[in-house]
């Protein structure tokens, strides 16, 4: 009996646990259908897990711009209420985060992700709900066309496109470096490094370059030093890692390790704080990554922005910061414009979306639902991110 | 272990010793004649193989005691490793706070020695707590039950460390103990600093191992009840201790295993003990469950297979060639390559 009472206990106490831990950690929610004196926006982040930097930073970036919106007397005379759900940078959770969002909280707007591979399974669950989502950092062009070719009706960027990111990398080696003979390690499970990959190599050769060797790996991997090794032995002026940060720095460790000096390329992936921790920021000196803007910009709108950000957040924006600030700003702009706060009307506003002023940038959304803009390419000096070039479309 | 009997009655080497000194010999020329005659490249996946095998030998020596003494596969081991990682993240943050201010700070190994001590430590509480709680009382249940209590603490400890309160889910960055550099043997060769320091603090804790459990009175009383627990308890053997005793080196060793696993992947999170606990395991059983050279012969060749299965056939396949390996020795030989096989007497 008493070994049973303490079971039954236990048993008890795992299901509250796990009842409680399953939950989300957005207040709001409720029965959202009845109140409308606010304007419910929903935001789905990777808050925890292997992409948690990118996602607290657009959560962060997406707060700042909502408390400064509010804080002018919000839209339409209605304040917005940013519901922000943790997709713990896994596939599963983000699905139930949306569909927490679209059923539970009734938001009239999506905002996420950064990951195009968790984007791409909110597509079409905003399709079906006909609520507009707006990504503010996911590059792989498959987020905003689906399958057949077709443009997702509901699904919209205010960032560039892998394919544009992928050639301004390649440009940048062929042209600015003036290299011949590079080699890609990338992430076979990742749509988003896959796809730069392939346009990387495509814009590359047809500069005139060589893909001296393409290596991939898998998720979950710690250890590169064998696909290094074979890339090593092809001797690359340079490697195009299209990773996130958590991979990119143990490759760059295990490459140096490994006797390879060449520097690294990267994309946006590389962009957090963590990519330059430990040996890391040592192995990564000189190496040079794509990005969607610098904090070293000098005009007055991204100064603005950094000030107001690092004075809330204690901490410097990074990219994915800036993007969830424009994102936010974007679409209380565009139920401004509009007079009602639909997702119709935040729809039809996003799609004709022409020359507004961000921090990231001015940005027109084009008939493909991406937006036109410029890339800066940051070097990797001293552990910090210096800003070395612009590339025009 | 049984080996030990014919060494104590004085008899010549038995057949099965012979056999398992060929294996062993057999598996030693042949990386002796891949480091020759192979070219450069090879050598470099080779070398990268045998630091990756000293921490799953690390890790399959815990696996390998446990069963020995208990009878059962300790799933919770690999978890036990990732707990240690955690341990020496904050021990080494205590002992040096310039971790925690400069991310860049590389410490001296004074201390880094000092953060493998309490880590070994910790994990060796860690795993005396475990079989205290857990698998006591179980003792005389069937093994299935323990096994099932295992794998329920195995999830206890994965998903309690994600907690934001006690580590969080996301990786973190582990710092750098020891300064690490690089000697190129040749063009094309280079071996890390840190490659030889994690060999050879394993190869050290093996010899260790090897001294405690067969030159001292502790040691013996481990073999006696990995023989029969029944009997060596009517000897005088206190079971419970020599039990707990046994849990705590093997977790220890798995707590090394740790720190040496997180100075070369210096990013660690709740779920890194997984995949490297399984490898283990598959380890321990490829070199005989139960057997400890095994488990050490068991990690390398791992460590070897899966180097050069990344290296020369597809990356993709590097987990599924190592589980391959255990379907295999299990239909071919499940006692191990160094296990005795045969039957138990009664």
């Amino acid at each position: 009996m008493n070994h049973r009472f303490f079971a039954l206990c236990a048993a008890v106490v795992t299901l509250c646990v796990g009842a409680c831990n399953g939950g989300s950690n957005a207040e709001g929610g409720g029965d959202a259908a009845a109140d409308t004196n606010v304007i419910r926006i929903g935001q789905f982040a990777s808050l925890t897990g292997t992409e948690a930097t990118f996602g607290q930073q657009v959560s962060n970036g997406a707060k700042l711009a909502v408390e400064e919106i509010n804080a002018a007397g919000g839209v339409l005379g209605k304040k917005i209420e940013l519901i922000t759900e943790d997709t713990e940078s896994k596939p599963q959770a983000t699905k139930n985060a949306v569909e927490k969002l679209l059923s539970k909280d009734r938001v009239i707007a999506l905002v996420g992700e950064v990951a195009s591979g968790r984007t791409l399974i909110a597509a079409p669950l905003a399709t079906r709900e006909k609520v507009p989502l707006l990504t503010p950092a996911s590059t792989n062009e498959k987020v905003t066309m689906d399958e057949s070719g077709n443009v997702r009706d509901w699904v919209f960027r205010i960032c560039f496109i892998d394919p544009f990111q992928a050639q301004v990398m390649a440009r940048f080696a062929a042209e600015n470096l003036g290299l011949k003979q590079v080699a890609i390690l990338k992430a076979n499970a990742n749509p988003y490094s896959v796809g730069l990959a392939e346009n990387f190599a495509a814009t590359f050769r047809s500069l005139g370059g060589t893909i001296v060797e393409e290596q991939g790996y898998e998720e979950r991997q710690v250890d590169f030093k064998a696909q290094l090794t074979a890339i090593k032995a092809k001797n690359p002026q340079a490697i195009f890692v299209p990773g996130y940060y958590n991979e990119v720095s143990l490759i760059a460790t295990q490459a140096r390790e490994l006797g390879i000096t060449a520097p690294l390329l990267g994309g946006d992936g590389w962009d957090s704080p963590e990519l330059t921790k430990g040996a890391a920021g040592k192995a990564l000196e000189g190496s040079y990554f794509s990005n969607h803007y610098s904090e070293s910009d000098s005009s007055a709108i991204v100064q603005s922005f950094v000030q107001n950000y690092s004075r809330t957040y204690n901490e410097a924006p990074g990219a994915m910061s800036a993007l969830g600030y424009d994102a936010m700003k974007i679409v209380a702009r565009t139920i401004a414009d509009a007079g009602t706060a639909s997702p119709q009307a935040i729809r039809d506003g996003l799609a004709k979306l022409s020359g507004y002023n961000g921090v990231t940038g001015t940005i027109s959304i084009n008939e493909k639902h991406n937006a036109t803009k410029p890339a800066v390419v940051l070097q990797i000096r001293d552990g910090k991110f210096a800003y070395h070039t612009t590339i025009n479309p | 272990m049984s080996e030990i009997i014919e060494q104590q009655t004085g008899s010549s080497m038995s057949a099965r010793e012979l056999r398992n000194y060929a294996i062993g010999g057999g598996v030693a020329l042949l990386f002796l004649l891949a480091m020759i005659f192979g070219g450069n490249e090879f050598r470099q996946q080779v070398i990268n193989g045998l630091s990756l095998g000293a921490i799953y030998a690390l890790i399959a020596l815990g696996y390998t005691m446990i069963y020995g003494v208990l009878r059962f596969i300790n799933f919770a081991h690999g978890d036990v490793f990732m707990v240690g990682a955690f341990i020496s993240f904050f021990a080494a943050r205590a002992i040096e706070p310039a971790f925690v201010s400069d991310p860049t700070h590389v410490g001296d190994p004074g201390s880094a020695i000092l953060v493998l001590i309490i880590t070994m430590i910790g994990c060796g509480l860690l795993g005396v707590l475990i079989e205290f709680l857990a698998y006591r009382r179980l003792r005389n249940r069937p093994k299935l039950t323990v096994l099932i209590t295992a794998i329920g603490i195995s999830l206890f400890l994965e998903y309690t460390g994600q907690l934001p309160m006690v580590f969080g889910a996301d990786p973190r960055t582990y710092p750098t103990l020891i300064e690490s550099s690089q000697i190129a043997i040749t063009a094309g060769l280079t071996i890390g600093t840190k490659d030889i320091i994690v060999f050879s603090v394993a190869v050290v804790l093996m010899y260790l191992l090897r001294v405690i459990v067969m030159h001292t009175k502790i040691g013996t009383a481990m073999r006696a009840v990995s023989m029969n627990m029944g009997a060596a308890s009517l000897m005088g053997v206190n079971l419970n201790f020599i039990i707990s005793f046994t849990f705590f080196v093997g977790s220890a060793l798995a707590g090394a295993g740790a720190v040496l696993y997180a100075m070369t992947y210096p990013k660690i999170d709740p779920l890194m003990g997984i995949i490297p606990g399984l490898k283990a395991f598959v380890a321990a059983v490829l070199g005989g469950i139960g057997n400890i050279p095994g488990a050490a012969l068991g990690g390398f060749i791992i460590g070897g297979v899966e180097t050069m299965t990344v290296g020369y056939i597809n990356p993709a396949y590097r987990d599924a060639i190592v589980f391959g390996i255990l379907i295999l020795i299990l239909v071919l030989k499940p006692s191990g390559l160094l296990g005795k096989g045969g039957t138990e007497k009664v």
